[in-house]
């Protein structure tokens, strides 16, 4: 029977950073909740966000819903999470540069370049081009599990596009709202300060070739994405225009935005869009989302794009392994952050460690994503584990192997009352002249009673994150 | 050898465009085997923009060309003196790894005739011979013929029906050489027509695989032989399309005519 460490209940006892909330649910009656419930509800919709978590897949304009009851840490366990977060930041930059570049870590051996350089993530196009600032991804999600108080573990990162910072926003928002007392009872972080960290971090990366205040725009695929009122929540909030690849045109050495004053020069664009679709003449030729002629501009440093193409090399599954690797590498550091062990089925010996393993582990599909495609040994039948084990020997290389984590709970509004949900956590840190994260993130919570998976797409719901003062 | 090259590609729209985006790849870049003397690139009413060299070492540049417009010549000029470096690729700076041409790609995917191809190199100790030996087999199993094949031909098509062009020969050769393990790309550039006149058009592609201890050699399948130096050397990519001299888009729909003139020279010094 695992034992799960439940942040706020240990051993009986209310951890400290919980204190005041455990007065304020027990201060609330059973009807003042539903109403509170029913309350929050109708102001997520009033809003309008309804998308799923990137990459999760399911219905895009279903709502994800939220756990009133909030997620905390204490000033000690941020700060050293923080640290974390950051260094892992740095060094995922550092390794992106360098594969781009002149591939040390390759050279030395500590990653195989076959990883790297046949990775379909690694675009040849912008080999030997350093981005402004030597930044890659400027965004970095860094997705996060508990085990036990000092234990936490990396699940993956994201060097894209992470999406899901409006939901911080929006669930402090909401929750600042509903319960203004909690907020003067308790001495909460601000994470209000994201939109213009983020601008400053996407100005700071300004092209060469900007000699003035630099334009930043958000370029989206179009209100039919999933995360399009994301899109449009972040521009609304830095104060820049949010536009689509017809808004956008090259000439010259510039990119320019169609506006009703005639073009405007663009400077920074911190794109939505995969690289796949970016621009026609460089990569998928019948792209209509793109901008003809970006990458040219791009590499002629005319105009920054974030995060850089190509960046994606960095959060492939495979690569993920390497990780811990690089910060030693790069910055000569441990890693304050660990890694899930992961055994590779495309290796002889850890495919038979994992199929003579099965009942005890999460098999995922190398590529795959959303709580789809994956088994999670102690949750299932034997007649799922043996409809998995026929897809792991029939295509080994296509998947990866990890321990069953012991998730952390938080205890969750359900209907019975309150109860334990495991949780996980997505902060994101902004990357550019300098390194930074706001004090929170996205926890999503498994709403499922015993579910693990977190993904809104198979249950999940989100909470309100609290980092509190010292 | 001195050559000069005189390349005019003219496109002509049936009705005008509101403006035209093109990425250059046209500008080759000097090494041991070729010395640009004289090189001049211009796009009638285009707007020059960004010039710089990717990792794989070659010339890019941006052009646009603002509409109205119904007619836009690109117009190639310049002077190269070659050297016969037996293929061998030298004194070209680049970055990438050559282990980033080991990726298919759609048109360079092989099929079971190419597989076999690559077969008859298993256990070859010397990436050299087997090279040579896959650059042989495809120039024998598809027939120099024009017309015979598009643009969009993949590999596996051009084998299927034996027959093709410049273009085909290159993607076989890769998909054969890729599947054995060399890495290998694809090469765009002119050549100049042998004395006799054979048809082969001026503006060439070949492929150029990797060979440890050596570098990166040129095999042109399609006429059975290494680079040497009537050859000159535009750009690289990982398929026809990867390594296009022009690619382009117009904004606004028109229906394209198109009209190429090649000559390469050799001039009697």
């Amino acid at each position: 029977m695992t034992t799960y460490f439940n942040e706020m209940f240990d051993a009986g006892k209310v951890r400290a950073p919980y204190a005041r909330l455990e007065d304020w649910t027990k201060a609330m009656p059973a009807e003042l909740r539903e109403m509170k419930q029913a309350e929050a509800e109708a102001l997520f919709r009033r809003i309008g966000i309804t998308f799923a978590v990137y990459g999760e897949g399911g219905d895009p304009d279903r709502l994800i819903p939220f756990d009133m009851f909030p997620r905390v840490f204490t000033a000690l366990e941020w700060a050293r999470l923080e640290r974390g977060i950051k260094q892992r930041a740095k060094a995922l930059n550092a390794f992106l540069v360098d594969v781009y570049g002149r591939g040390e870590i390759v050279r030395a051996g500590r990653i195989p370049g076959r990883l790297v350089y046949q990775n379909a993530a690694f675009e040849k196009a912008v080999v030997g081009f350093i981005p402004p600032k030597g930044v890659y991804s400027h965004i970095v999600g860094i997705d996060l599990v508990r085990t036990g108080p000092d234990d936490f573990f990396v699940l993956e990162d994201n060097c894209r596009t992470p999406s899901g910072v409006s939901y911080m926003l929006e669930n402090r928002e909401i929750m600042m709202r509903m319960f203004p007392d909690l907020f003067r009872e308790n001495r909460i972080e601000p994470v209000d300060s994201y939109p213009e960290k983020l601008r400053r971090t996407l100005a700071s990366v300004a092209p060469a070739k900007c000699h003035h205040e630099p334009t930043v725009v958000i370029l989206t695929p179009g209100h039919f994405n999933s995360a399009y009122y994301e899109h449009s929540f972040l521009a609304d909030l830095m104060g820049v225009e949010l536009v689509e690849g017809q808004d956008l045109f090259v000439e010259g050495e510039f990119v320019w935005m169609r506006t009703t004053e005639g073009p405007k020069r663009v400077d920074v664009i911190y794109r939505r869009i995969d690289d796949a679709y970016i621009d026609p003449l460089c990569f998928r030729p019948d792209s209509m989302l793109g901008i003809p002629g970006l990458m040219d501009v791009y590499r002629s440093g005319g105009v920054s794009i974030c995060s850089a193409p190509g960046a994606g090399v960095a959060d492939d599954k495979a690569v993920y392994t390497y990780v811990p690797d690089m910060i030693r590498f790069y910055l000569g550091e441990e890693p304050i952050l660990k890694n899930v062990p992961t055994w590779q089925c495309a290796k002889g010996d850890d495919c038979k460690y994992v199929l003579e393993h099965l009942g005890e582990l999460v098999v995922k599909e190398v590529h795959g994503s959303g709580g789809y495609g994956m088994l999670v040994g102690p949750k299932s039948t034997k007649e799922q584990i043996e409809a998995f084990r026929a897809r792991v020997v029939a295509d080994p290389s296509n998947y990866i192997a990890q321990p069953t984590l012991a998730l952390s709970t938080t205890p969750t509004f359900v209907d019975e009352g309150i109860a334990p949900r495991h949780v996980d956590l997505r902060p994101y840190c902004l990357v550019g002249e300098r390194v930074e994260l706001v004090p929170g993130g996205l926890t999503r919570v498994a709403l499922k009673e015993g579910s693990l998976v977190v993904n809104s797409s198979q249950g999940g719901g989100v909470k309100d994150t609290w980092v509190l003062a010292e | 050898m001195l050559l000069t090259v005189d390349h005019v590609t003219r496109y002509r729209y049936d009705r005008p465009v509101r403006g035209l985006v093109q990425s250059h790849r046209l500008t080759p870049a000097s090494n041991d085997g070729q010395k640009v003397l004289e090189w001049n690139v211009t796009v009638s009413d285009g707007i020059p923009g960004g010039t710089f060299r990717d990792g794989a070492g070659d010339c890019l540049k941006g052009w646009t060309v603002p509409g109205p417009v119904s007619e836009v010549s690109v117009t190639v000029t310049g002077r190269v003196e070659t050297r016969d470096m037996a293929g061998v690729l030298r004194g070209h700076r680049e970055w990438t790894p050559p282990d980033c041409y080991l990726q298919d790609t759609l048109p360079t995917r092989v099929d079971a005739a190419l597989v076999e191809i690559a077969e008859t190199v298993r256990g070859f100790a010397d990436a050299l011979d087997a090279a040579h030996r896959l650059s042989a087999l495809v120039g024998q199993a598809i027939a120099y013929t024009p017309g015979a094949t598009q643009s969009q031909t993949t590999a596996s098509e051009a084998m299927t029906q034996k027959q093709g062009v410049c273009q085909d020969h290159a993607h076989a050769l890769l998909a054969a050489a890729r599947h054995a393990g060399l890495p290998g790309r694809y090469v765009s550039g002119y050549l100049l027509a042998d004395a006799e006149g054979a048809a082969h058009d001026a503006a060439h592609a070949w492929a150029e695989i990797w060979v440890q201890g050596l570098g990166w050699v040129g095999f042109d399948a399609a006429n059975a032989c290494c680079p040497d130096d009537r050859y000159i050397r535009l750009g690289s990519g990982l398929d026809a399309q990867d390594a296009a001299p022009i690619r382009g888009t117009t904004r606004g729909p028109g229906v394209e005519h198109l009209d190429v003139v090649v000559a390469v020279q050799a001039v009697q010094q």
